[in-house]
């Protein structure tokens, strides 16, 4: 694990400066959810965010995901303030640059693995059988060569969550945004999982940012972003 | 997304949901089916009846009782004999050229059989003008109108009915209960009857003035003239006016071509159709309203799907398509297998009913121009609406 502290601009991937993300409940009732947020994230990082029930890790991941716009302050990917982007920008952002981990796996249940793998490829341009290709690829570095064509519903949840990860994968994004990756899993299952998401991130230079409320997950990370009550209360520079 | 690879998205959707797939496309089925197979009727009627009038030969004119305002409903002739007679020696040259009629329906009865026919009490000349032509026997002469003989001519279907598998001619039958002799019987002009027409081989042509004696009346009903050319129509047109002048006002009679009836009647029908294929049309748009209704539902169950997918890099564009192509196939494959079996019911109404049909291909082309054009319309509110959900909310419903 490289740690990714690098002082040249270069590396740097991402950069949350001083970002806030206000909901409107009805007409005059505001809730502030994250109230300026300033951290960055370069090329090859691992970080994970922790804090409680919440503490605006959603809202963070939302933001970090780009499926987003902050309120207020900037997050910029490669250099690039979001919200000045149009959404199909966005959407080709989130297709080239993110791969997401979600705790409840998000497959398409009447997918197989491998079309549930080559989803974010048809959203770009390549032939049915490049994308084959690389579903396959990206399934075999999952250990899963051999369930292929299963379908979620006859996979186990390391499984499910397995093929979740080559689908975040499969296109090489420059980061992993994970949403509790083990919050449904058992232990030893949750510890092979980090564990295939560490070897990627160590392999492929890929920065890994894990969202968690798990002590013992958020220990392995190079760096800890602690969150709560919407600011930062630890860890907010490298 | 390549179109490609819409396409392959929706139809995997499509099929993950097949009996409810079947059963919106179901609307649609009927919707197209319907368009089909009406218009096919009403084009069917409406070739049958102008192919009647065509079939009465060309260049024809017919002179008829009012002002021809079709709208007037029928007029009380003022035609009488004389008039035929009077126009027959103003027009030059080309044999039997001008014939009259009054018509009538009595019952016919000859050895224990009975029928119930069209009677045409006809001057001489009428079957020339009209082109009917005799399979036996001999036609009615000037002298048997001259003297009101008590002779007929039979239909085809006539002389089946009432001297089934024996030769009618020489015979005596009954005409409204007075005595009459079989003299010949006119070759058959085939097509049946319909709805739409009286059956053409099922009538009896007698002298008009024995036919004014049994009808009780001294007018004729329609006087046609033959031109001897297309170019001549419009002359003979003008004799035939400037001689009826002379006795008649300008409402008692209108002196109308074959191509101008044909126009007229094959306007009406055209319009029949059209009201028909709007009442079937109907019917297509409830199906394009179950197809809307159809893909909100598969919209919002779908919502974490659709989440998904913009999580993975879709555009709001993308979804849209997505959706908009689902009800596309939808209605499309609807208007397919509804068309095919529109033209399948043509044909076995064509075959089994008297009731003539005929697809035709602007049918063809509006059910299924008008299928697709349905989803399209009626799936642009649900894609819109998947398009344009939020992600985070999206992924966040369970």
């Amino acid at each position: 694990m490289s740690g990714g502290v690098a002082a040249d601009a270069s590396a740097l991937l991402l950069e949350a400066i001083d970002v806030v993300r206000t909901y409107r409940l009805g007409r005059d009732v505001e809730v502030p959810a994250l109230r300026g947020v300033s951290f960055q994230v370069d090329h090859g990082d691992y970080v994970a965010i922790v804090g409680s029930s919440g503490s605006g890790k959603s809202t963070l991941l939302n933001l970090l995901g780009v499926l987003d716009r902050p309120t207020s302050g900037q997050v910029r990917y490669d250099g690039r303030d979001v919200r000045e982007l149009p959404d199909a920008e966005l959407a080709r952002l989130r297709n080239q640059r993110i791969g997401f981990v979600f705790q409840s796996f998000h497959l398409l249940p009447r997918l197989t693995a491998v079309d549930n793998v080559i989803l974010p490829l048809v959203y770009r341009p390549g032939t049915k059988r490049e994308r084959r290709e690389r579903a396959e690829a990206a399934l075999a570095a999952v250990g899963l060569a051999d369930r292929m064509a299963h379908r979620p519903g006859e996979l186990s949840g390391g499984q499910q969550q397995r093929v979740a990860i080559a689908r975040a994968l499969v296109t090489e994004p420059a980061l992993v945004l994970a949403d509790e990756p083990t919050g449904n899993l058992d232990t030893t299952t949750g510890e092979d999982i980090m564990a295939l998401l560490e070897s990627i991130q160590a392999e492929q230079d890929t920065a890994l940012v894990v969202i968690t409320h798990e002590p013992e997950i958020a220990h392995r990370a190079a760096r800890t972003i602690v969150l709560r009550d919407g600011v930062i209360a630890d860890g907010s520079s490298p | 997304m390549s179109a490609r690879e819409a396409f392959r998205v929706a139809m995997q959707a499509l099929i993950a949901n097949r009996l409810r797939s079947a059963l919106t496309t179901l609307g649609v089925l009927i919707g197209v089916m319907s368009v089909v197979l009406l218009v096919a009727i009403g084009q069917g009627a409406r070739s049958e009846i102008t192919g009647a009038i065509e079939g009465l030969g060309s260049n024809l004119l017919f002179v008829l009782p009012g002002d021809g305002d079709f709208g007037g409903g029928p007029r009380r002739s003022s035609f009488v004999l004389d008039d035929v007679e009077r126009i027959d020696r103003e027009l030059l040259g080309g044999g039997t050229r001008v014939a009259g009629y009054t018509i009538g329906s009595e019952v016919l009865q000859a050895e224990g059989e009975r029928l119930t026919a069209t009677v045409l009490a006809v001057t001489a000349g009428y079957p020339a003008v009209l082109s009917r032509e005799l399979a036996r026997g001999q036609g009615l002469t000037e002298s048997d109108v001259v003297t009101a003989r008590r002779v007929a001519v039979l239909g085809a279907t006539t002389a089946e009915t009432l001297f089934p598998g024996q030769d009618p001619i020489g015979r005596t039958m009954a005409i409204g209960g007075v005595r009459y002799r079989v003299v010949g019987v006119l070759a058959r002009v085939g097509g049946g009857g319909s709805p739409f027409g009286p059956d053409q081989d099922r009538n009896v042509l007698v002298p008009i003035t024995s036919g004014q004696r049994l009808f009780g009346t001294d007018r004729l009903d329609a006087i046609f003239v033959r031109a001897t050319a297309t170019q001549t129509v419009e002359a003979d047109r003008a004799v035939v006016r400037r001689v009826l002048a002379q006795r008649l006002d300008a409402e008692e009679f209108s002196v109308i071509s074959q191509d101008e009836i044909i126009g007229v009647v094959g306007d009406i029908l055209q319009i029949l159709t059209l009201v028909l294929a709007a009442i079937a049309g109907i019917s297509l748009l409830v199906g394009g309203v179950g197809v809307s209704n159809i893909m909100l539902v598969s919209v919002s169950e779908r919502t974490r799907e659709i989440g998904l997918r913009k999580a993975l890099g879709a555009r709001t564009r993308d979804i849209t398509r997505q959706f908009l192509l689902e009800a596309i196939v939808l209605t499309g494959i609807g208007g397919a297998i509804g068309l095919a079996l529109g033209i399948a019911g043509a044909q076995l109404v064509a075959a089994l009913a008297p009731v003539p049909a005929e697809v035709t291909g602007w049918s063809i082309a509006l059910a299924l121009g008008v299928s697709v054009a349905v989803g399209l319309v009626f799936g642009v509110l649900p894609a819109r609406r998947a398009g344009q959900l939020d992600p985070v909310a999206a992924l966040r419903r369970d």
